[in-house]
């Protein structure tokens, strides 16, 4: 068990990582997303032990691990570049670890057998890395970090320089491949598509900050902060300012009222939030809430459309399912269920879905 | 930052004795020897920083520093612009490259004295080839009577045994720029100069700065090869401030005075390496102050 | 803008190579079309992209634009812009004077740079950091400035992007693709985007190249593509999960997959052997009760749909059901039969509708 207590580290005045408190399991897949420069790397370190917190404590299994060197404690890392001895084979590359710390060589024999089994690295064994496809160097990699039992595995976008295909297909291995050992592990990435294929717990970084754990599809259905449901949006979350005045909801910038009514919600400042796939072309219930806007550019891919269009000046997506080709600027009416409108205090917390009164 | 491990210190530890004794002890027996005057006898008394303003006011040091200021400027001039366009020149791939970085390295294997007496025979007009071959096309050339001769001498001499020094430092950091910049600098159009100004100049920085503190230190303590060739010669010519302070120490045995020059010429080293520091990197750090440069993600 | 054709044109790196690396193409693509070239890694798309560029000169065949050979001439005289996958920035200029560096190199009059500057510095949002000093951006900002002295030309023959989006954040990625989408529509320029990423390629491009091995295997619109993959390769590369290839055989107006008939509606000429069924998740229903019976082997939410991994006696199915969708225990699948492709030999013999 990894136990991180207020951790914050600072590099020259700017916070990389503020007041983190997070307790990982063993057996289970922990996931760091966020955009780039939330602090998934800094967190991994601090991890790792590659780095020092400023303040805070970071435990395994009940003791202290600051200021254990890295080389005693028993880590795996796998970094966004393929990174293997180029010279040693596939077999070398994955025995590496155990050989370094004088493992028997049968026992280091059935291990990489084991692993190279799983990643389905058999046939490779005798090869160097330099000859493989990226795929599958990083499989070797991959390997390598497995097959050491390490306590704490750590993940750096792993499968990021990968192609979109192949990425696709190690993403659906690596749940099961985690399942099958007792490690501590932690993903980092900043795909949202990525988190959700892999399950498991999500830890939601936003500026350093830890904004929402949990295990990963309540995170993403049940977001506690607009910051969650932003960071786990693809395409990027619809959002407007409101102010509540009365009952009734204005637009924050021209006062403007929109047609939604304010239920029981106190006045204030609001941010409403819609995900793109939750707009559609026809009404579902005739208690959905009709959004109307103008249209910017339509961006096909075969089977779903991605309508952008402008809300009262804010850029917004509507992803529709099959082909509706959207000229500029023609006007277009959404609507959306009323448990799919979020909103979300002055505080960016989740008050509740909208109760919508039509036009 | 905390000590995280201590047996760190145990594995710098010969290192350090190493530099103790070798660096620290010797530098600390000439400072008490600046401060101090002796009549023999291993009898020393207090004579303060008397020593000192001897050196500084005396015409003969200024001279000697002033040659020897001269000398680095101008091998500084010469080296470093030959080094980088010779490195742009070298080849990239292929066989040329390694034929290329073994001339270049060939004169960088040849020991300071020799490179010396290899020179001062050279040199000479009546065996020399370079002497006898000038004087045979009716050049006027003589290096131990005439100042420019010898100063020339010296000149081409430290270029042939030094350019190649930075010819191999800017060559490394050449060859670590990315294909992709060039490929982008002929989309964009840029001319050869454009190129050289934008892409190779900024990315040889560090390597340009090593050379410089590398050439510039070597240069002002030159001693070994003017000793050989000129002897510091004609007169005083091409007595530099190193040639100066061993004729004063060895050739007088004026310890004090050698010894606060010493001090002195250590101290200037010191300064002017700082200056070339601060001005070469004070770029970077301007340019470091935006957000997130570094971070690691 | 131009047009741009490839006459047979093929590459390969070394004479001694045996492969080629790009294989006899010939193509033309229209001025002021969006072009993608879409394919795996080592499929010759950067290779062919190059090419075009005139960073590399091809072993054989023939550039043309607008009807003039370019062959021969070098990248500058070919009036190409083209955006790297990793950011290239001039370190020592600062934003406007990176965006400002084409022009300049090609004498423009300051007047001109200055406005075409300030033009793509509000396009990438970027006002406000235009005295920064490039070196001191993030990776993101580099790669948006490398974007930005792609557009900043105006009278160019060619955009060509290669992967400009790989590095960039999820969210940003978004954003900039939409920002390209919308300058193809307002300028009209001829561009070429190569990419390995189904998304980016088809929500780009109004024709998409797909490669794979050095040759074409298919150029059509998104919906082309996605309805009628001419190769299994081409259905299992775009889509996600790409289309389901079920080895079957053909009886009268039916396809048999495993024992199970599935009525076609229509009359097939194709026969023998290699027959196999191309079907996209999207285009099949889950049902409790009707449809033929498989196993359920995984159910994965991925948030806006849930993929479900069905078996068919050895062959795996995917299906794609919406958000909220209850899942049967005995599941069945409904199978659209007008949507059904045939393939025989991986190459598509009978197209559904």
């Amino acid at each position: 068990m990894l136990e991180l207590r207020n951790v914050t580290r600072k590099v020259s005045g700017e916070t990389y990582v503020d007041d983190i408190s997070l307790t990982l399991q063993r057996g289970e897949l922990n996931i760091l997303l966020g955009p780039n420069l939330a602090g998934k790397t800094s967190l991994m370190r601090l991890m790792a032990g590659l780095d020092k917190p400023d303040s805070g404590s970071i435990d395994f299994d009940g003791t202290s691990v600051i200021g254990v060197p890295v080389q005693r404690r028993k880590i795996a890392m796998v970094y966004q570049q393929f990174i293997n001895y180029p010279t040693l084979t596939v077999y070398d590359n994955i025995a590496s670890p155990m050989t370094v710390i004088g493992r028997s060589k049968a026992d280091i024999k059935r291990r990489v057998n084991e692993v190279a089994e799983l990643l389905d690295l058999k046939d490779f064994l005798g090869r160097t890395p330099d000859t493989l496809s990226g795929g599958q160097q990083q499989r070797v990699a991959l390997a390598r970090a497995l097959a050491k039992d390490a306590d704490l595995v750590l993940l750096d976008e792993p499968l990021a320089n990968l192609d979109f295909k192949l990425r696709e297909e190690l993403r659906a291995e690596l749940p099961e491949l985690f399942a099958e050992m007792g490690s501590v592990f932690v993903y980092a990435t900043s795909e949202p598509t990525e988190a959700l294929i892999l399950g498991g717990n999500t830890a939601c970084l936003h500026e350093g900050r830890l904004v929402q754990f949990g295990a990963t599809l309540d995170s993403y259905r049940q977001p506690a902060v607009l910051q969650t449901a932003k960071i786990f949006s693809d395409p990027p979350l619809n959002t407007i300012d409101l102010q509540c005045i009365n009952g009734k909801f204005h637009l924050a910038d021209s006062g403007q009222v929109l047609p939604l009514s304010a239920a029981s919600n106190p006045d204030g400042n609001y941010t409403l939030g819609i995900r793109p796939h939750h707009l559609t072309m026809r009404a579902q219930q005739s208690s959905d809430i009709e959004l109307s806007g103008k249209v910017s550019v339509t961006e096909l891919s075969g089977s779903e459309s991605y309508v952008h269009f402008d809300f009262f000046d804010e850029d917004w997506v509507a992803l529709l399912h099959g082909i509706n080709d959207l000229a500029g600027q023609q006007p277009v009416n959404f609507f959306v269920q009323q448990q799919h409108a979020l909103l979300f205090d002055a505080q960016n917390r989740f008050v509740s879905s909208i109760a919508g009164a039509g036009r | 930052m905390k000590i995280h491990n201590n047996k760190a210190w145990l594995l710098v530890l010969p290192v350090l004795i190493l530099v103790a004794i070798s660096a620290i002890i010797p530098l600390m027996t000439v400072v008490n020897y600046s401060v101090q005057d002796s009549f023999g006898n291993n009898e020393f008394f207090w004579v303060g920083t008397e020593w000192f303003q001897e050196v500084l006011n005396s015409e003969r040091f200024h001279n000697a520093l002033q040659r020897t200021l001269l000398f680095s400027a101008l091998v500084l001039a010469i080296e470093i612009p030959l080094g980088i366009v010779i490195a742009l020149a070298m080849p990239r791939r292929g066989i040329g490259v390694t034929i290329c970085l073994v001339l270049m390295a060939l004169p960088l294997l040849i020991p300071w004295n020799v490179v010396g007496t290899i020179w001062q025979v050279f040199g000479r007009v009546d065996i020399g080839l370079l002497g006898y071959g000038l004087a045979n096309l009716g050049v006027d050339y003589n290096y131990t009577q005439d100042t420019l001769d010898a100063w020339i001498t010296l000149l081409v001499m430290d270029v042939w045994h030094w350019t190649s020094l930075v010819v191999l430092l800017c060559y490394s950091g050449l060859v670590a720029i990315p294909e992709v910049y060039y490929q982008a600098a002929r989309i964009d159009g840029a001319s050869r100069w454009a190129i050289f100004r934008y892409i190779q100049l900024p990315k040889m920085k560090r390597v340009l700065l090593i050379a410089v503190l590398l050439r510039f230190m070597d240069s002002f303590m030159i001693y070994t090869e003017p000793f050989v060739i000129t002897g510091g010669g004609p007169g005083n010519a091409t007595t530099f401030l190193s040639i100066d302070l061993v004729q004063m120490a060895v050739g007088q045995f004026d310890l004090g005075p050698a010894a606060a020059m010493s001090i002195v010429y250590f101290l200037i080293i010191l300064a002017l390496c700082w200056v070339f520091y601060t001005v070469m990197t004070s770029y970077e750090k301007q340019a470091g102050t935006g957000a997130g440069g570094g971070r690691y993600e | 803008m131009a047009s741009i054709e490839l006459q047979g044109v093929a590459h390969r790196y070394a004479a001694s190579d045996p492969k080629y690396a790009v294989n006899w193409l010939d193509q033309h693509w229209q001025d002021g079309g969006a072009y993608a070239l879409l394919g795996p890694s080592g499929c010759g798309k950067t290779t062919l992209l190059n090419i075009i560029s005139g960073l590399l000169k091809p072993t054989e065949g023939k550039v043309v634009f607008d009807g003039i050979d370019m062959t021969g001439l070098r990248t500058e005289q070919r009036n190409i812009a083209q955006v790297f996958q990793f950011p290239v920035v001039y370190d020592t200029l600062s934003v406007a004077e990176n965006l400002a560096f084409p022009l300049r190199n090609r004498g423009f009059a300051r007047e001109e740079i200055e406005s075409r500057v300030q033009e793509v510095l509000a396009l990438l949002g970027m006002q406000s950091r235009a005295g920064q000093r490039a070196s001191s951006l993030n990776a993101d900002d580099k790669q948006k400035i490398s974007l930005g002295r792609g557009l900043v030309r105006s009278d160019v023959n060619a955009i060509l992007f290669d992967e400009p989006l790989t590095v960039i954040d999820p969210h940003l990625k978004w954003q900039l693709r939409t920002e390209l989408k919308k300058i193809h529509q307002r300028f009209g320029h001829t561009m070429i985007y190569v990419t390995h990423d189904q998304t980016e390629a088809l929500t780009f491009a109004d024709q998409v190249i797909v490669m794979y091995d050095g040759s074409v295997v298919q150029i059509g619109t998104p919906q082309e593509l996605f309805d009628r993959p001419q190769h299994t390769f081409v259905g299992q590369f775009i889509g996600s999960p790409g289309m389901n290839v079920l080895a079957c055989e053909i009886d009268g107006a039916d396809a048999v997959v495993a024992g199970n008939r599935i009525g076609l509606q229509r009359q097939i000429s194709a026969a023998g052997v290699g027959l196999e069924l191309g079907i996209r998740p999207e285009h099949i229903e889950l049902s409790a009760s009707e449809g033929i019976a498989v196993q359920i082997v995984a159910v994965e939410d991925v948030g806006k749909h849930l993929v479900v991994r069905t078996q068919l006696a050895e062959q795996q199915i995917a299906v794609i059901v919406q958000e909220g969708t209850p899942i049967p225990e005995h599941a069945f699948l409904k199978i659209d039969p007008a949507k059904l492709n045939l393939y025989q030999d991986s190459f598509l013999v009978d197209a559904g509708s």
